[in-house]
């Protein structure tokens, strides 16, 4: 590779707050609350949402645990609905999506080489919201009526019944949604206007790409989710009757208008992980990035059928033949996409001379387990067996294994892969290795038995079940303790590489390609104030 | 390099002059035109969001979709021609939401008709509270491919029905089912809910 010979050496002050510079950061707390730094406020979101993680997981473990046994042991029925509902809302909106914001303030502006993000002061509000948005949602569990119980998709009209928590959650959804859409307008901004001169858009890495369209989905979708719960709002304390039966309104309406957001948020919380997937698997194969025009092209499809194929969520709620014939094979169509994408990534680890670092592991985990997830996500395509599946542990264990090995196992590959440019310091690679393999083994004892149960009929979202579920439910909430516990392994490694470690190289590894490479490690806390040239070496393609 | 070589490497080679200036300076009006068309995306979406509210009942309209009953006049049914020896089972059955203290019930549970001809019945509801209450039925057809050929010309769902303390009425229904009603149907179930209208006195919107 001819970009190793950028050796770039750390400077020897590993200071956490990089001193060392010139331009350096204020001291003291007031520099994250004040900062309009890309790289500050990376960090501030992804340890916001590592906190987060942590607390959906607490939830995760509470329902785990009173599913152990059947029977009501643990907890009353109406905290296990408020765990379930808080336990989404805080995963999607608090963990997932605030993480890859996080990665694309990082990243995004030392990948095109741009000096920081487009809109700073934007940025800054985009994530200081979001802290107060999730106390008001959290402090609903500590409230008389209890938090909001009727599930995260706020279906009317039970989530009309909530008690005092409703108008907290709506409006704390209403933050996050402003925080998103500030966020992907900054993101936006930063991609068309910031490239280094003379990157073009098809020079971008994939990370930028598949967070510029995921920007987009953001921008178009989240509106009319605060719509719909504005509604919901309405509804509940000003007389409208959007889905109220008896004022001429309709409850199904409503999980239209839900899905029409729903279902390009969960690409939302994909496709920045195909980005993360296919910067890092050509890095530990040491090969170019297999058809990255296909890849381009396969996600902005994916994004674009990902707003034609909402009414799958809905098949039992009645439609005609031919809609859910419409809704069946428009969803299956999206395989096809997801499916190039799968096989771009396995033709680029095919005669490669790959090496199995921890980030590599993770991703070719969220290669093999994503494809899990998507092969039964197409199974629930099928109109006539959905009706069988619907509302069953089957979806419980499809989404959750798109979402956990997906999501999450590229949101810590793109930890163990960025971590040493970040702090300068390499992680352990033993113990990242032992997080791996200890995560892998447990998510699947975790989640695979999700699908038996789910198939022999065990439904969703209720406390206890019956006798026949009962060995499978042990055995996931073992899987599940065993997951969750074993997460502390990754804030000792995380907090271990931040305080010292063996010192990185600008490159850190071998076959790592892109501008952000360019840089020492850690990363200065400016970077790129002269723009970069575009050199072969250092486009990712 | 890479054994694997890249296909656009002349493409990506080409020298470009390096601008001394940072990139940020001359592009605040670029970004004030990307914000600008990004939330009027995003605005237009939460107006989108409100659109298919109505959108939503125009589609429900014309497919018949979740069992949305039409509205017929009486003179449009009067000339059509009728299948003598077609015969469907109309059953009637009634809910009532959320409990109170109400009695609704169809005054006969099932009828046999023929598409294409006019038929009455009515169904009993009486208030067994003390409280003067407005209330309103909404009807729903199984299976939902027949709802758009069950057509009401009379129906006491049309409006709000008042109901001082202690009282009872019989509500009529009018209805002709169309002779184009699919051949597999034979049967077809009418479904009221009575809901306690939500804002006593105030036109639903």
């Amino acid at each position: 590779m001819s970009s190793n010979d950028v050796t770039h050496h750390a400077a020897d002050d590993h200071d956490h707050d990089h001193g060392h510079d010139e331009h350096g950061p204020a001291p003291g707390l007031m520099r994250w609350v004040t900062t309009t730094n890309h790289k500050d406020i990376g960090t501030l979101y992804l340890w916001f949402s590592l906190v987060m993680f942590f607390i959906g997981g607490a939830m995760a473990l509470v329902i785990r645990a009173e599913l152990f046994q059947p029977g009501i042991q643990i907890v009353d029925p109406m905290f296990f609905n408020s765990m379930t509902t808080m336990h989404a809302i805080v995963m999607i909106f608090g963990v997932v999506m605030p993480a890859f914001v996080g990665l694309a303030n990082w990243m995004i502006p030392m990948m095109i080489g741009a000096p920081d993000m487009a809109l700073p002061r934007l940025n800054n509000w985009s994530f200081w919201i979001m802290p107060f948005a999730f106390t008001i949602m959290l402090s609903t569990l500590f409230m008389d009526s209890g938090g909001p119980a009727g599930g995260w998709t706020l279906y009317p009209p039970l989530v009309l019944q909530m008690g005092d928590s409703f108008a907290y959650v709506i409006f704390a959804i209403h933050f996050l949604g402003i925080s998103s859409v500030m966020g992907s307008i900054n993101i936006v901004a930063t991609i068309f206007n910031m490239r280094a001169p003379g990157m073009t858009f098809m020079q971008m890495p994939m990370f930028v790409w598949t967070w510029l369209i995921t920007a987009y989905l953001l921008i178009a979708t989240i509106p009319v989710f605060a719509g719909a719960v504005t509604m919901l709002l309405t509804d509940r304390f000003f007389g409208t009757s959007f889905f109220n039966a008896a004022g001429g309104g309709d409850p199904v309406m409503f999980q239209h208008i839900f899905w029409f957001f729903g279902h390009p948020e969960v690409y939302i919380l994909i496709l920045p992980a195909f980005g993360i997937v296919s910067s890092i698997i050509p890095t530990f194969a040491r090969k170019p990035l297999f058809g990255y025009d296909s890849m381009v092209y396969a996600t902005a499809s994916i994004a674009f059928l990902s707003f034609i194929v909402w009414a799958h969520h809905m098949f039992t709620t009645g439609m005609p033949l031919a809609g859910s014939l419409f809704f069946m094979f428009s969803t299956m169509m999206i395989s096809v996409p997801t499916g190039v994408k799968v096989f771009n990534w396995v033709a680029t680890m095919w005669r490669g001379s790959m090496t199995f670092e921890t980030p590599m592991l993770f991703a070719i985990g969220f290669v093999i387990m994503f494809t899990v997830g998507g092969l039964s996500g197409l199974m629930l395509a099928i109109t006539p067996a959905d009706i069988q599946y619907h509302d069953t542990y089957f979806v419980v264990a499809h989404f959750h294994y798109v979402l956990v090995p997906g999501a999450i196992y590229s949101l810590m590959a793109a930890t163990y892969y960025w971590l040493p440019k970040w702090t300068g310091n390499m992680y352990d690679e033993t113990l990242g290795k032992w997080h791996f393999w200890i995560s892998t083994v447990f998510v699947n004892v975790l989640f695979f038995p999700m699908h038996f149960v789910g198939l022999a009929g065990m439904p969703r979202r209720i406390p206890d079940y019956s006798l026949q579920f009962a060995d499978w439910n042990m055995i996931a909430t073992i899987g599940a303790f065993g997951f969750g516990f074993s997460q502390l392994m990754f804030v000792y490694i995380i907090v271990k590489c931040v305080r010292g470690g063996e010192k990185a190289t600008a490159n850190v590894w071998e076959g790592a390609r892109g501008l952000e490479w360019t840089v020492a490690s850690p990363a200065p806390y400016h970077t790129f104030e002269t723009a970069p040239a575009i050199e072969s070496s250092t486009v990712t393609r | 390099m890479n054994q694997v070589d890249l296909q656009t490497e002349s493409d990506i080679t080409v020298d470009v002059p390096i601008s001394e200036e940072p990139a940020v300076k001359n592009s605040s009006s670029l970004h004030l035109k990307v914000i600008g068309k990004m939330l009027a995306l995003s605005i237009g979406m939460f107006g989108f969001g409100y659109a298919m509210v109505p959108l939503y009942d125009i589609i429900c309209d014309i497919t018949g979709l979740n069992g949305k009953t039409g509205r017929v006049s009486i003179e449009s049914v009067a000339t059509s021609p009728i299948d003598l020896n077609r015969e469907i089972t109309v059953e009637f059955v009634s809910s009532i939401n959320q409990g109170g203290a109400w009695v609704f019930k169809p005054q006969v549970k099932t009828m046999t008709v023929t598409p294409g001809k006019l038929y009455h019945t009515s169904y009993y509801a009486e208030n067994l509270s003390d409280n003067y209450v407005v209330a309103q039925a909404t009807p729903s057809v199984s299976p939902f491919t027949a709802a758009k050929y069950f057509n009401k010309t009379e129906c006491f769902c049309f409006t709000r029905q008042p109901f001082e303390g202690k009282t009872s009425k019989d509500m009529p229904i009018t209805f002709i089912i169309d002779e184009d009603l699919p051949v597999n149907i034979d049967r077809v179930t009418l479904s009221y809910t009575f809901f306690r209208s939500p804002d006593q006195g105030v036109e639903p919107s």
